[in-house]
Order: structure tokens, then C-alpha cells, then sequence
């Protein structure tokens, strides 16, 4: 874990609110697994305050480049979507243990489904696995047909399913119809969007190997605050608990209660 | 000229980390090596360990943060057996942070931490206003904090600081009563009770509803009660709120504080303890003072 001011060397607008930010730096040597996530400081003064964590979408190790994709929404993202090329962003990463791959070997099928904003760490996992000989299938889930990005990315390394609320787009409805309806068979799932989706995917397949990122609010990101702390599948009422920022954000199905 | 000493502290520099802000060091210790810091004032110990509250448990705010995490720790026995073991590798005298529902509690923990060989203080945590029973209601009544700091004192092997609440009507009269139970020194201010709620749903955005604000948004107010404090107790107090330069230190130096605390400002920097030492000295020169403690209560000596 580092913290640096790396430079950004491309930013640009690729679907409705969301951005991608690719920053150069030593700092990427250091990322490991996809699923890691970066923590920013989006401005030199007071306001807003606190980090930002961001998920880490693609890792170009030869350039010491990385990108990531983020929703511009509130404050602190907003000021983030100004920043020029050659301007720097002060890093604090990588953090976080992201998603294990040891579990899947070659020949055998990945199922990566992703929600919103939850999309984008799964593309560095697919190029792994893919990379590794895993066939993987993407089942990606958005509002509607202006928040939708990454698809030609995603359709690159194997099969892609669009879903969307409101039917704007590829198939209309959740994600977990859109998997069933398909009939997409799979040895690992790997998953990152809203709670919500990441419950309804736990309460089918949990009891297959499905591992899930998960968000939450974060002080420090280090595991040192205790602000993202939920409790361990074995112990939901007691005292046992793992922190989201350290020991996760990507749990197995049933390891943390979401 | 850094060194400062203070009762059962012999502080290398008068920097430490707030404790909430700093668990009990083993995250910041991948970072920096923790021996470089005066002391680190570890997160609150309670009797039995504790999950603390649901989140979301922090909130931002203009120039600060809102936290309810609710003591969550393993509970005095593993912070001794485990967290302080594992803290004797660095030169660091301890302040434990002792937290309790009821003053049974605090005995017992106080009782059982200040026999560790690392821990050189207690900071008696009558001030947290994130649990629904004990914390704050021992840091707004006069009384009730002075009897707790005298049965506190009675059982404590090491020197006793009683971190004091801003969320009081009179901030000195409760100083001067602890300090007449026989309290050793102060630490102020721990959070100010705050809240915020979410546009969209309405509702409250940290699941305890309210929290503790913390941050560079609460500095004048501990300044200001640094200032009145020190002037009113013939005890050290150890200052902190909104710290995030160095500057800011020099500034609760001036206040009053013989050594100053930093906190949330870790969670933005984690690099911001170390770096406020090194620029301390370079600091000091540029305003003319030989060591540290010249500084202390510049605002109101004369």
C-alpha cells in the first residue's frame, strides 16, 4: 500500500454520469488481484474531507497505468470528473483483497455478473480469467440504455448479457432473471453491484462457489476505523466480524451477513 | 526540543493519535513505524467486547465527519493479552482509552489495563456520545464524572486523563471537578453530537441517527475550550479536534494543550502523525522558540 499523486493520462466521459480515469504511478507494481480498490482525495482542501474509494477496472502493469470507472454523483466524484490530463490525484492504494481466482482452473466456466457501478472491477477479472482459460459469461445489469458501458469490453472476452430496469436495452429485468432464462451454467460466480442483487444472487447460488464484492461506507479504507465493519456468516448477532475496506470487499457467499 | 513530560508520559514529541482514530495501531504500523510517534492512545477497551452499532456508521459533513461505530473492541482481555503485547515492539508509552456502561465497568477494565507494561496512562472515556447507556451521561453531569474519576483512581496502577465531552453546558466547571476528584490531566474534546439527513429517503444518514462530528470543522470549538480549561486547572491537558497541520498544533500549543492529538485527519493522511513531527521542529524555529513547551498557554500568559 502506497500513497502517491499520480498523474491522470486519460479522462473521459463514457456513459450517462459515469467516467474513466485512467492515472499513471508506481503505485500500480503494487496491485494484485481485481476486485482491489483505490482510495482518493479528490480535493486539497477540507470539503469534501474523506477519501473516495474506487474500484480498480483495469491494470496495464508495462505502463503503470490503471483505470478505473466511477458515477460522478455526489460532491466529492464531481470534482473528481474535472480533473485534466497531466493533473495529478493523490492515491492511497491499492487496498482491499479482491477476488480469489486460485479456485478455478482452466476448462472451467465463470459466471461475472455485475450491477451498475459494480461492473467495472469485473473486467480486469475477466481478462484474468479468461487469460488463465476459464470461459466466462457477463451478465451485466443497468438503469437503462444511457447508463450502459464496458459492453463491447465485456463482449471481447466471451458471452454478454445486457440487462436493463426499464427495458431501454438488451434484456428487460434483474440480472438473476436474465440468468435463469438463459440457462448459463457456471463452477464460479463472481459478483459486485447494489446489496440488493448481491443478496437475491447469494440466496440462489449460495451454495455454489460465488464469491461477492461488497460496499460500504468507509473512514479510512485501511481497516483502522471500524466504519465498515459487518458481522461473519458463523456469528450474525455476536461480537465476530469482518471489516469490508481489509479483510474484504470480496467475501464468499455466506462469510459476512449482507 | 520536542520532549515533553506529562504525568506517567514521557513523550519523545507531543504528537499522538486520537483514540477511535487509530485502532490499536497494527494497520498504520504497515505504513510508518508507529516508535517515530509521542504515544498513541488506543481505541476504547470495555469489559466485554463489543460489536458497536449498524451502519452506515460514518457521515461526511462540510469540513468534517460524522462517526457512530459504538465501541466496538474485543474487550479487555484480548486488548491486554493481544493488542498490547503486539504494541510492546515499538517505544511508545500507552494511553489505554477505558469506556464502561456502568462505573463497575470502567473499574474493572482500568483495574485490568493499567497493569499492562506498555500502558503509561488511562483516558477515561465518560464522552462517547454513540452509546445508549454510560459514555456521555458520565461526561455531562459534574458529580457523576468526578465519582467515577475518584473510583477509577483508587483501582489504577498509572496516571488517570478524563477525556471531556464539548456536548456540556459548562465545559469548565466539569473540568474543575474532575480535576478536584483527583483526575491527572485532561484530553479535549471528543466529539460534538451531530446528525445528518439524506435528500433522497429522508431519513437519518448514519443508522444510529446521530454521531459524533469530528474533523477540522469542530477546531475553533476545542480551541476555544483548550483556552478556557487550561486557564481554570492547574492539570495538562492534552488537546485535540480538527487537528491536521502542523500549524494546528502550534495553535493548541498557544491554547493551552501540553501535547495535541490527532484524529480524523489520520483517515484522510495516514501519513499526517509522522509528517506533522518532522515539520515540528523547522515550525517552532521559524516563530523562535527553542523547545516545545516555551509554547504552551502563549494565548492567555502574559
Amino acid at each position: 500500500m502506497k500513497k502517491e499523486q499520480m498523474v491522470v493520462t486519460k479522462h473521459e466521459q463514457i456513459a450517462d454520469h459515469i467516467f474513466q480515469l485512467t492515472l499513471q504511478g508506481e503505485l500500480v507494481s503494487e496491485m494484485r488481484n481485481p476486485g482491489q480498490f483505490v482510495h482518493l482525495k479528490v480535493s486539497d482542501g477540507s470539503t469534501p474531507l474523506l477519501r473516495r474509494p474506487i474500484s480498480i477496472s483495469e491494470i496495464n502493469s508495462k505502463k503503470q497505468q490503471f483505470t478505473m470507472i466511477y458515477r460522478a454523483e455526489g460532491a466529492g466524484t464531481q470534482l473528481l470528473s474535472k480533473k485534466k490530463v497531466d493533473e495529478v490525484v493523490d492515491v492511497l492504494g491499492p487496498l482491499g483483497n479482491g477476488f480469489p481466482m486460485d479456485g478455478i482452473i482452466e476448462g472451467q466456466t465463470a459466471l461475472l455478473v455485475g450491477g451498475g457501478i459494480g461492473v467495472p472491477p469485473l473486467l480486469e477479472l475477466s481478462t484474468r480469467l479468461v487469460s488463465k482459460g476459464v470461459k466466462v459469461h457477463h451478465v451485466l445489469g443497468f438503469q437503462s440504455q444511457k447508463a450502459v458501458f464496458l459492453e463491447s469490453e465485456f463482449i471481447a472476452l466471451g458471452n454478454t448479457i445486457i440487462a436493463t430496469d426499464d427495458g431501454s436495452y438488451g434484456y428487460k429485468g434483474f440480472v438473476t432473471d436474465a440468468i435463469k432464462d438463459n440457462g448459463l451454467e457456471f463452477d464460479t460466480m463472481f459478483t459486485c453491484g447494489p446489496t440488493p442483487m448481491l443478496r437475491a444472487l447469494e440466496k440462489l447460488y449460495g451454495h455454489k462457489p460465488l464469491f461477492l464484492s461488497l460496499e460500504e461506507r468507509m473512514g479510512c479504507g485501511i481497516g483502522a476505523c471500524f466504519a465498515c465493519v459487518c458481522h461473519t456468516g458463523n456469528d450474525p448477532t455476536g461480537t465476530s466480524y469482518k471489516k469490508v475496506c481489509s479483510d474484504g470487499p470480496v467475501f464468499k457467499a455466506g462469510e459476512v451477513v449482507i | 526540543m520536542l520532549d515533553v513530560n506529562l504525568p506517567g508520559l514521557s513523550l519523545k514529541n507531543p504528537i499522538m493519535p486520537a483514540s477511535g482514530c487509530f485502532g490499536f495501531g497494527r494497520e498504520y504500523s504497515n505504513l510508518y513505524d508507529l516508535s517515530q510517534l509521542g504515544s498513541i492512545m488506543i481505541k476504547a477497551s470495555t469489559q466485554e467486547p463489543r460489536f458497536g452499532n449498524p451502519t452506515p456508521r460514518v457521515a461526511e459533513t462540510d469540513a468534517g465527519m460524522l462517526n457512530a461505530i459504538g465501541l466496538q473492541n474485543p474487550g479487555v482481555e484480548k486488548v491486554v493479552s493481544e493488542e498490547l503485547v503486539w504494541l510492546e515492539q515499538f517505544d511508545l508509552p500507552i494511553i489505554a482509552n477505558v469506556a464502561g456502561s456502568q462505573v463497575e465497568d470502567y473499574v474493572y477494565v482500568a483495574e485490568k489495563i493499567s497493569q499492562s507494561k506498555n500502558v503509561h496512562a488511562l483516558e477515561l472515556n465518560i464522552s462517547c456520545p454513540n452509546v445508549k447507556t454510560g459514555g456521555i451521561a458520565f461526561g455531562t453531569i459534574p458529580d457523576v464524572a468526578a465519582g467515577l474519576t475518584k473510583a477509577v483512581k483508587e483501582v489504577s496502577d498509572v496516571p488517570v486523563y478524563v477525556k471531556l465531552s464539548p456536548n456540556v453546558a459548562n465545559i469548565v466547571d466539569m473540568a474543575k471537578a474532575i480535576e478536584n476528584a483527583g483526575a491527572d490531566g485532561l484530553t479535549m474534546i471528543n466529539t460534538l453530537i451531530g446528525m445528518r439527513i439524506d435528500l433522497k429517503t429522508g431519513k437519518p444518514v448514519i443508522a444510529n441517527k446521530t454521531g459524533g462530528l469530528s474533523g477540522p470543522a469542530i477546531k475553533p470549538v476545542a480551541i476555544r475550550m483548550v483556552y478556557e480549561v487550561s486557564q481554570a486547572v492547574n492539570i495538562p491537558i492534552i488537546g485535540m479536534g480538527g487537528v491536521q497541520t502542523v500549524d494546528d498544533v502550534i495553535e493548541f500549543l498557544y491554547a493551552g494543550a501540553s501535547a495535541v492529538a490527532v484524529g480524523t485527519a489520520n483517515f484522510v493522511n495516514p501519513f499526517v502523525c509522522p509528517e506533522i513531527i518532522d515539520q515540528l521542529p523547522e515550525k517552532l524555529k521559524e516563530l523562535g522558540y527553542e523547545h516545545v513547551t516555551e509554547c504552551v498557554g502563549r494565548s492567555w500568559k502574559a
